[in-house]
């Protein structure tokens, strides 16, 4: 979903992209309180997982193919605002290093997958989650509900700007992209949970936005809760 | 204290293997059917719209996916004609050098917004020594 240059108008490119940099600026401040010896590598990991991932194309119907976006992911790992550092320096760094997404649409991108496909998407979980029984499979289950509809909240935003640039009408891209996106969603849905699964299996305490339980018992602290 | 420190540091390098299995073995056969916003782009008639657009950033040193110069002699689908295609090779290593990369360069960027002394703070808080 990378809007390459040529797309978007100057006013969308700039609006979009004011409206990006306020979020990422905001992320930036938040993260001097948000980082500390757990959320430094996992930062690291989840902006390489999200790179890696993001190469992984997968096939959808009619010789088209999606790949994972990763905003809900690094949301529901690291909460909204870390999350969208992640999401907009794997969007920079394949702008600048592999021509990966247009330098002008960049504002757009990072407001279509960082802004909407992250924090948007985080508060809409957060939301969903207040309302499930409180338990991992009802977590898993919000998580991956939430991963596919960040994938068609993103393509209708990028319908949008294509057609408020004059590119497409929104009655064209919007039916089009949310159908193919609705497909492509689904593959989102099921490596976020997937993902999520695992890191809760193994170190549920790295999920930040698990707070179902203390973090696990380990050691004294063990003896101690009996 | 130190063992907590040390089990994140395991996980982290696990998932970063992860990663960088997924995008040096997995990524040379991912799909290379264009991309939801493309094929629309393509069957709604304004995928021009991009070609016709020189791009602004010409720099990028692993443009496309693929390490530059590891090219082998491919036949068109479309023309027919015979084309210099990258190496499974070429995208195997712009997905090591991109994984490896960018997990260095989050990692330096967060280690600079982290609040100093944050993590002293941190550890006294909940009672534990601090080193």
């Amino acid at each position: 979903m990378h809007i390459p240059d040529g797309f978007l108008n100057t006013g969308v490119s700039v609006a979009t992209g004011v409206v990006a940099a306020g979020a990422i600026g905001y992320g930036l401040y938040k993260a001097r309180d948000e980082l500390d010896e757990k959320s430094v590598p996992m930062l690291a990991l989840c902006a390489a997982f999200v790179f890696a991932a993001q190469m992984l194309n997968f096939p959808v119907a009619g010789g088209t193919s999606g790949h994972f976006l990763g905003g809900v992911l690094v949301a529901v790992l690291l909460g909204p605002w870390l999350g969208s550092l992640v999401i907009g320096l794997v969007l920079l760094v394949q702008c600048l290093g592999f021509a990966d997404g247009g330098i002008t649409a960049l504002g757009a991108n990072v407001f279509n997958m960082a802004v909407i496909g992250t924090i948007l998407s985080y508060y809409i979980f957060y939301g969903l989650k207040a309302l499930l029984p409180k338990n991992r499979t009802a977590f898993l289950a919000a998580t991956g509900v939430v991963a596919w509809l960040s994938v068609m909240l993103a393509s209708g935003a990028c319908a949008v700007e294509l057609a408020v640039s004059g590119t497409s009408p929104l009655s064209v891209a919007l039916p089009a992209m949310l159908g193919v996106h609705a497909i492509i969603g689904v593959g989102e849905a099921i490596i976020t949970v997937l993902v999520v699964g695992v890191v809760l299996a193994v170190r549920p305490d790295l999920v930040r936005t698990y707070d179902y339980q203390a973090p696990i018992p380990r050691f004294e602290e063990a003896e101690v809760s009996q | 204290m130190e063992a907590r420190k040390k089990s994140i540091l395991i996980f982290t390098l696990a998932g970063l293997a992860v990663a960088v299995a997924l995008a040096l073995i997995i990524s040379p056969w991912a799909s290379s059917s264009p991309d939801g916003l493309e094929k629309v782009a393509e069957d709604k008639g304004f995928l021009e719209a991009a070609e016709e657009t020189e791009p602004v950033w010409e720099s990028s040193p692993i443009p496309d996916y693929a390490v530059p110069g590891l090219t082998a002699e491919a036949v068109d689908e479309e023309t027919g004609e015979a084309v210099d295609e990258p190496t499974k090779l070429a995208t195997a290593l712009a997905g090591l050098i991109g994984t490896v990369g960018i997990f260095l360069i989050a990692w330096g960027l967060a280690l600079v917004l982290k609040k100093k002394g944050g993590e002293t703070e941190a550890l006294t808080s909940r009672g534990t020594a601090i080193e």
